[in-house]
């Protein structure tokens, strides 16, 4: 076991990257993940063979993410809402070009340059595609600092094992947050070798291009195709999520992130007012643990799903009960974080 | 146990830092802990305040808007803070700065006047130091000994020197509560 440190949320982040071999970081600082950019600052300049470049804005950052996971090593960005806006573009060719890199979103008040508080008005942006065409990025939700320390390691690794941009989604208030975290020894994870895609000179073999299109409609379907099976087995193999307390509940919440914490405390005052209720909590927003949803819709009647939005993940939520059972909602908007009295105030309106 | 405590005051009182050494303080002594900050557009002379958690469990919502305690520097905090503390809370205030009475009688209160006996120690800006040993020493949350500890991580390095005097500070408000 590990020492325990008390870190920020952000610094937590880009420790955990470092410890993951990420060598290569380009942003552009936004609060409230500026912590990131400045602690990536600190440690990378003082490494060899690694790189920190406070970009002239954010869409030239992902750029430099793009060029720099061309060439095999392990690259980040991060920003906060307004700021992954404009590095949708970005995103969207990396997806098809399918190089693996992480970009991290902590979440504020939106739309527009909305505020400065936590949000989680980007959910439909992270799951969704978000940029254009028709892609995927794996979206993982700490909920949190230990999470993100250990997400973020993870999203390295499933970045390379499917050669696909990975989004960690979390909100400033985790970002802010300090909580004690350990580095745990991780176990050694098999992962494809990068030799026969990436570039890295041509001497001596042919040239390779890694390119985000193809004029020829027909290639570049069978291109789309491909990308499909690849979500399809992310689908299958990746889902990951936290049931607390879903037997024997009256109803279940589901919520995600922050939220889910929360959730927690609503679930224990609940229970001394002799309430019974669950929680699943995605850890994956996508793939977004539909199944378990489902399977848990055949026994508990009534959901209800608190976001701060005004209702995005509830959409999945929906579609993954399938009319079995009756789906709710409660949200807070424009970084206003939900108390566990309201919230528990919404339960008792649902039974 | 579950103490859920926010800390306020005028941005440069040092509020974030103490709350960063008491949850420091939280971890080393075994227990689970968050530090969360209000992060708006502050800056020194606006208001600005932490909420600190330390529990023997698992925390679940790290937004606490009945805190347990409050430990209250100057007097726009107080008029924010004071009406949500829980029944049978406590209230530590800076009596050097807030002279009005507390209007609960369901709570504890110890008025510490923070500014002059810093000021009597010589460095004013460890008013907050003097507040803490006094939080500390009346809530028993965690150990007078474990903040001093907290503290010399803290100010490694280049504050060395200061490690002293905040420790005399701390002592000081800790006396001020009797047992």
């Amino acid at each position: 076991m590990g020492e325990k440190i008390l870190m920020k949320g952000n610094e937590a982040i880009g420790e955990a990257a470092i410890r993951a071999g990420c060598r290569y970081y380009f942003g552009y600082p936004i609060t409230p993940q500026s912590e990131l950019t400045a602690y990536m600052a600190k440690k990378l300049l003082k490494m060899k063979n690694a790189a920190f470049i406070q970009a002239e804005s954010e869409i030239a950052a992902i750029n430099m993410v793009y060029g720099a996971a061309a060439t095999g090593v392990r690259a980040m960005t991060s920003s906060s809402s307004p700021g992954i806006s404009l590095k949708q573009e970005g995103i969207s060719y990396i997806a098809l070009a399918e190089l693996p890199c992480v970009v991290v979103n902590m979440m504020r008040g939106g739309p527009g340059l909305g505020d400065i508080q936590p949000s989680q008005g980007d959910y439909f942006q992270a799951t969704k595609g978000g940029g254009h065409g028709d892609y995927h990025l794996i979206v993982l939700a700490p909920s949190s600092v230990q999470e993100l320390v250990d997400l973020t390691m993870d999203a390295f690794d499933l970045a390379d094992k499917y050669r696909n941009p990975v989004m960690i989604l979390g909100d400033g208030l985790l970002g802010q947050m300090m909580e004690a975290v350990e580095f745990k020894e991780r176990p050694k994870v098999d992962l494809p070798d990068k030799g026969d895609w990436i570039i890295t000179g041509c001497k001596d073999r042919e040239p390779r291009h890694i390119v985000p299109f193809d004029l020829d409609p027909s290639v570049l379907e069978k291109w789309n195709y491909n990308l499909g099976e690849k979500y399809k087995k992310i689908k299958e193999k990746e889902v990951r999520y936290e049931a607390v307390n879903t037997e024997n509940a009256e109803l279940i919440i589901v919520a995600y992130g922050t939220v889910a914490r929360i959730v927690k405390t609503v679930i224990s005052n609940a229970k001394e007012e002799g309430i019974n209720i669950g929680l699943i909590r995605p850890i994956t927003l996508f793939p977004f643990p539909e199944k378990v949803i489902n399977k848990t819709a055949d026994n508990v009647k009534k959901f209800l799903v608190v976001e701060m939005s005004l209702g995005q993940m509830v959409e999945d939520v929906k579609l993954s009960v399938n009319g079995k059972a009756e789906v709710n909602f409660y949200g807070r908007a424009g970084g206003i974080i939900p108390s566990p009295e309201e919230i528990l105030k919404e339960v008792k309106k649902c039974l | 146990m579950l103490e859920e405590v926010i800390i306020a005051g005028f941005g440069g009182q040092g509020v974030m830092l103490i709350g960063r050494l008491l949850a420091y303080a939280g971890m080393l002594e075994g227990k689970n802990v968050a530090w969360m900050p209000s992060y708006g557009p502050e800056m020194r002379g606006g208001t600005a305040n932490c909420t600190v958690i330390i529990s023997s469990e698992e925390i679940a919502s790290p937004v606490v808007p009945y805190p347990k305690s409050i430990i209250i520097m100057n007097k726009p905090s107080l008029d924010k803070f004071e009406p949500k503390v829980k029944k049978e809370g406590l209230i530590v205030l800076n009596d050097s700065l807030i002279k009005q009475k507390i209007n609960r009688d369901d709570v504890a209160v110890v008025r510490v006047s923070a500014n002059d006996i810093a000021d009597q120690l010589g460095n004013l800006r460890i008013a907050n130091m003097v507040i803490l040993g006094a939080y500390v020493k009346k809530s028993g949350v965690v150990r007078l000994e474990t903040i001093f500890k907290a503290l010399e991580k803290a100010l490694a390095g280049r504050n060395q020197n200061l490690i002293k005097i905040n420790k005399e500070a701390l002592k000081k408000g800790a006396e001020l509560v009797k047992e």
